[in-house]
């Protein structure tokens, strides 16, 4: 499995993907964090679903993880997008038998190619809290924002908390990915069908009919990330992501390893 | 263990459809074994089986001694290229087959003095997707030697290349060969399979038509005799004395094509010159790989 896993981070290390995600995570956490900042004191909705997040509250302890969650759905749809490409293609490049040549036992590729890819989201997670922590700290001036309760014993575990929630989130998007691209075998179905299912239908639905929120496999990705909402709790949304996950990775896992590879 | 590969009433069924049909053949180790057959008489299917990839519908089988059923134990042995060759399009040659080597636990060392045997060494740093089709399959065999096989399976490792690269992996071939490696080899180019393969395996719609040596087909197979005789006024009493002793005889290209073994020549010359027929030339011909397979196969 540690051979799949270092074979599996050669491609994943390739500066067309790594470098354009780190980029892309980068640009996305700028701009959001820049938002929560900068329309601090407008008096006008500067976070998720038009949320006032005023200059009082950034400049609390939990000041310093807006900018940090804010994009977490994004970097979970990233996360998906990459589990699901870096997946479904070895079946349309047809490099899965080269890999099954090479190693034969189906579910270490699996562990290994998922593990390689949990690294991948931590990195994603890291950058995004490093430019989120670098742009609120320089912002905070400008937004007349005090960041003494920032770096506080308190302040500091809220962020550590936060960055396990948001990598979790993350890891949760990735693995939907994951599965899709097992199920498909096709990088451009799988990434179409999960980006539009939790970027569009699911937010439709949410928005429409409230009550299926907490059912919502993206809503509760994303709820884990945010640490809980309101209106769902975190216990719930890991509840109910970890059995959809558990249950649609086993189904995919046992396909995987049964099906015939004939491409 | 005596032999590379060795299978009984191998058989694979998709749905209705029996893509291999209760095959049995076995090839000895250290040998060169052709595998041929039309497209679609189940090849490919056959390889995929052996390593790993497609589980059999019945039947059984040995890689290297080992059973088909558990293909862990003898494919860090069997370098493979099946279908072609497949890489990632946005990594270079030598990245492609460090993944490679990573995944197979290989010395990362071997990378560059494959990409130097299989000509690429100039190349091994461009990306795959700028390469050509002959480039792709040098790749392919560079990938399938990683592991130093013991047995190198290899797909159409031809497809694409130009005549120079076809010798080169004919001579890259006989080299392993001479090492002690067992080559299982599938090709369209009967030609290039006569010349390397002491052993074939010959397919035709799921079936195993032949299995065993080469040459043992091949002798196997009518000669033909061909007489040119000085005149050509004479060819037509050539054909009447060949038909009259029991052969089958025509006339193709100004001279007399005699179904018969070499061994009849020199009765078909005396029989000529009593007849007063002066023959100007008198060959005898076994019929080559390819028009075997085309009689056997009924292609």
């Amino acid at each position: 499995m540690f051979n799949v896993m270092k074979a599996e981070l050669r491609k994943l290390r390739r500066p067309t993907l790594l470098i354009s995600t780190i980029l892309v995570v980068a640009a996305l956490t700028a701009l959001f964090t820049s938002i929560v900042f900068l329309r601090a004191n407008s008096g006008q909705g500067n976070g998720q679903r038009g949320e006032i997040i005023s200059p009082a509250t950034l400049g609390s302890a939990t000041g310093l993880i807006y900018g940090f969650k804010i994009v977490s759905f994004f970097l979970g749809i990233t996360a998906l997008c990459v589990f699901a490409s870096q997946t479904a293609q070895e079946y349309s490049l047809g490099t899965l038998r080269n890999l099954l040549v090479r190693q034969p036992s189906r579910m270490k590729i699996l562990a290994g190619k998922y593990l390689s890819m949990i690294i991948f989201a931590i990195a994603l997670v890291v950058i995004d809290a490093i430019v989120a922590i670098a742009v609120s700290y320089s912002l905070a001036p400008h937004a007349k924002v005090t960041t003494s309760a920032w770096f506080t014993a308190s302040a500091l575990a809220l962020l550590g908390k936060t960055f396990i929630n948001v990598l979790l989130g993350t890891i949760a998007f990735g693995t939907f990915g994951m599965i899709l691209g097992l199920l498909f075998r096709s990088p451009i179905s799988s990434i179409a069908t999960g980006v539009i299912w939790s970027l569009i239908l699911e937010n439709i639905l949410a928005g429409v009919v409230s009550s299926t929120q907490k059912w919502l496999p993206g809503q509760n990705f994303d709820n884990v990330a945010q640490g809980g909402s309101l209106t769902v709790s975190y216990h719930w949304s890991m509840g109910i992501a970890a059995a959809y996950l558990i249950v649609g990775f086993s189904i995919v896992a046992v396909l995987f390893k049964r099906r015939d590879v004939a491409n | 263990m005596t032999t590379a590969i060795s299978v009984r009433d191998l058989t694979k069924i998709y749905g209705e459809r029996s893509a291999l049909s209760h095959a049995t053949f076995e090839v000895p180790l250290g040998t060169v074994c052709g595998f041929v057959g039309p497209n679609g008489s189940g090849k490919t299917t056959t390889i995929r089986m052996l390593l790993g990839l497609i589980t059999p519908s019945g039947g059984t089988g040995t890689v290297l001694g080992e059973n088909i059923t558990h293909p862990e134990r003898y494919l860090p042995r069997v370098g493979a290229m099946i279908e072609g060759p497949a890489f990632y399009p946005a990594l270079s040659g030598a990245e492609n087959l460090r993944v490679l080597a990573s995944l197979g636990g290989f010395p990362q060392e071997r990378v560059a003095s494959l990409l130097e045997k299989v000509g690429l060494a100039d190349r091994g740093g461009s990306k795959y997707k700028t390469y050509s089709l002959g480039m792709k399959q040098r790749l392919g065999i560079a990938a399938a030697l990683l592991p130093n096989p013991k047995l190198l399976v290899l797909d159409e490792p031809t497809n694409g290349l130009d005549p120079s690269g076809i010798q080169e992996i004919r001579n890259l071939i006989k080299d392993l060969a001479s090492d002690g490696t067992s080559v299982f080899v599938s090709s369209h180019l009967l030609s290039e399979l006569e010349q390397i393969s002491e052993y074939l395996v010959m397919l035709r719609e799921g079936e195993v038509l032949f299995s065993g040596r080469t040459q043992d087909l091949l002798a196997a197979q009518t000669a033909t005799l061909i007489a040119k005789p000085e005149f050509t006024v004479d060819l037509n009493k050539l054909v009447e004395i060949a038909t009259r002793h029991g052969h089958t005889a025509s006339v193709e290209g100004g001279a007399v094509h005699i179904v018969g073994d070499a061994d009849w020549g020199a009765t078909l010359n005396r029989l000529a010159f009593n007849a007063g027929i002066t023959l100007a030339e008198l060959t005898a011909t076994q019929p080559t790989l390819e028009e075997t397979f085309f009689e056997m196969t009924g292609e």
